[in-house]
């Protein structure tokens, strides 16, 4: 069997698509999964887009547990004869398949970006050295977990007739020794950077919250509107939500057009930005790295040459 | 408070350049380090052990030039360190069986460090894979941590939403870059590290099995050339020079 998990229905359904694949390669069938409360019209949109069975796990779980997910997971690997797992590549996803392969003693490839049969055996290839290298692994043992981000592969198309089994099972799990305390969402403005064409970017080079304005007037005018960041401006000033983090820790965008303002360009940031079309640096520093991974570049400060740059586009566009 | 610190040594990649001729990455030469959360991890530890007493072992699998980064984390403040050289082509079923196995060895430990990843394989498996070797809960990207007498509180950050935990010991948690500033030892502190413990143990002597589940068949290169045309100052001419590239190159539209 194929067993495919993630608690986020888009990426579910992406890897369905992956899963069908190879179950046919592989001669098998597709599961899905679903753990907590019974979702029979998810079940049926699981189906379509190419699951044959549902599971649908029901469990009194209010909230997520590592511990107690992979419990369940390992059950009912053992209980299907499972070849290949894939798991949604979000904090969650990562955490709780390294744990399943922990346990199980089997191997793991995390945040793959191809997965394919080859010579017979299931091989990923995952990106390493912050973006500079391309790794293909193959396992020699079996099940396979693998975790894949989202939009590393398309859905197939939705197939409303197509048919297939729900099947509801209980739960069955060791209880976790830790507790969920509390659950606080931060705030989120709907944003994805993943998919903007033009994406003006800021780090540490801001001096205030309130300069943020710079940048957003630039991302204005160019129509793009859509404004990054490097880590430290979320995770450590919080200045912007995680959905505008680039970088090997946040997002990998690939706009035409990437504008970035007082960043110094670390490796760890290139990796989110390196498949953008034509990148444009803004720094002070002439030495700063950023400078090597842009096409343009303005040494300068940026409270100047931002108004200036904004100004100018403004007149070119008309 | 036992605490165990794993700890990695890196390459550092921001120096890494691209065969042109075999398209691979070039390892060799490169300037090694410790991998920068693990220094989180450290002082983490080393802020708990302030506050309740204890000790910190730093566990590293890696070759005998680890030693070096080791002593860092020694003039941090960790107590020992405890160093495993690596088997070949190991994996991560590999690796973690070992630290799993050394772990065990250690005997009465209440807490297990690691980074949430490190930056040059940056994956995140290592710490969730020993819990789930060891079957000890684990609490992964931690921004903050607070101790107490028999359990530990620490938020997870997630993105979207902010989830904290609470586990009595023994646990296993990952921080994340986030949670602190890790110290500069002093002068002093490095001199005195030289005379702290750094123990070689062999995989021999855990009781563990070292078997490989994935191997690496390939690695290959990405280079993306940029075409670095770098204006020295901000003058209009200079804007307007960037402005009319950026239009030829179609991106105004
Ligand atoms: C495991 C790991 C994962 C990471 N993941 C990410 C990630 O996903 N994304 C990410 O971005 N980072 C990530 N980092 C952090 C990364 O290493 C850098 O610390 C970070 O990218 C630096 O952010 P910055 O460029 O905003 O700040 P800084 O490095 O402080 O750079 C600020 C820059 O602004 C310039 N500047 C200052 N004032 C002005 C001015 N007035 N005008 C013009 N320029 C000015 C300075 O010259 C400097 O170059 C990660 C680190 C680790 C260890
Ligand atoms: C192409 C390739 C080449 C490789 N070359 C080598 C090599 O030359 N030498 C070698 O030793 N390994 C090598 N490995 C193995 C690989 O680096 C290990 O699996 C690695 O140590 C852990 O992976 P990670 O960096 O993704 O860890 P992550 O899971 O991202 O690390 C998270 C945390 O786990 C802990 N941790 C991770 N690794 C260790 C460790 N080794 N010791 C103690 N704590 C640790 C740290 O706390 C770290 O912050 C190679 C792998 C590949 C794919």
């Amino acid at each position: 069997m194929i067993l495919v998990y993630s608690e986020s229905k888009n990426l579910t359904i992406e890897l369905l698509h992956k899963a069908t694949d190879l179950a046919k390669e592989l001669k098998t069938k597709t599961i899905a999964i679903i753990i907590g409360k019974d979702d029979d019209s998810l079940a049926q949109e699981y189906i379509a887009y190419g699951a044959d069975k549902v599971l649908q796990v029901e469990s009194n779980l209010e909230q997520y547990k590592a511990e107690e997910y992979a419990d369940i997971l390992d059950h009912i690997i053992k209980d299907t004869k499972t070849q290949v797992v894939l798991i949604g590549s979000d904090k969650n996803g990562k955490e709780l398949a390294s744990r399943l392969a922990g346990r199980l003693d089997i191997g793991c490839i995390i945040d793959a970006t191809n997965v394919y049969i080859k010579d017979g055996k299931v091989t990923a290839e995952r990106v390493v050295y912050s973006g500079n290298a391309i790794s293909v692994e193959q396992f020699n043992s079996a099940p396979s977990v693998i975790t894949v981000p989202s939009k590393v592969f398309d859905p197939s198309p939705k197939d409303d007739k197509r048919k297939g089994d729900i099947e509801k099972v209980k739960a069955s799990f060791e209880k976790s020794a830790s507790i969920v305390a509390n659950v606080a969402e931060l705030q989120s403005g709907g944003v994805n950077v993943e998919d903007a064409e033009i994406i003006v970017s800021c780090g540490r080079g801001m001096k205030n919250k309130e300069d943020l304005k710079l940048v957003n007037d630039l991302a204005e005018v160019l129509k793009g509107k859509t404004i990054g960041c490097s880590r430290p401006i979320a995770a450590d000033l919080k200045w912007l939500p995680e959905e505008h983090w680039i970088g090997l820790s946040g997002h990998k965008v690939k706009p035409k057009l990437y504008i970035a303002a007082g960043i110094s360009g670390q490796i760890q940031h290139i990796a989110g930005m390196r498949d953008s079309g034509v990148v444009v640096a803004i720094n002070k520093d002439a030495d700063a790295l950023i400078f090597k991974s842009a096409d343009y570049g303005i040494v300068g400060d940026l409270y100047k040459v931002l108004p200036k740059l904004t100004e100018a586009i403004k007149a070119k566009m008309g | 408070m036992n605490i165990i610190v794993c700890a990695k040594q890196v390459v550092d990649i921001s120096e890494m350049k691209i065969d042109n001729s075999t398209n691979k990455p070039i390892l060799s030469g490169l300037n090694k380090k410790v991998n920068e959360i693990d220094k989180n991890a450290v002082e983490e530890a080393i802020k708990i052990k302030d506050a309740n007493g204890g000790k910190i072992t730093v566990l590293t699998v890696g070759e005998a030039d680890a030693k070096e980064r080791m002593k860092e984390l020694l003039a941090m403040g960790a107590d020992e360190g405890i160093l495993i050289n690596p088997p070949e082509n190991m994996d991560y079923a590999m690796l973690t069986n070992i630290l799993a196995g050394a772990i065990r060895k250690i005997d009465g430990f209440d807490l297990i460090i690691c980074g949430e990843a490190s930056t040059d394989m940056f994956s995140g498996q290592v710490g969730p894979r020993i819990a789930g070797i060891l079957d000890l809960p684990q609490i992964t990207y931690a921004q903050k941590i607070t101790v107490e007498k028999d359990k530990i509180n620490a938020e997870r950050n997630l993105g979207d939403m902010v989830v904290t935990m609470e586990s009595p010991y023994p646990v296993l948690v990952s921080v994340t870059k986030e949670i602190n500033e890790p110290r500069l030892p002093s002068l002093m502190q490095i001199l005195s590290s030289a005379s702290k413990p750094i123990q070689d143990w062999t995989i021999e002597s855990l009781d563990v099995i070292v078997e490989s589940k994935v191997k690496t068949i390939d690695l290959q290169g990405v280079s993306t050339d940029r075409k670095n045309i770098i204006y020295k100052d901000d003058s209009e001419d200079n804007i307007q020079k960037l402005v009319d590239n950026l239009a030829k190159d179609g991106v105004l539209r």
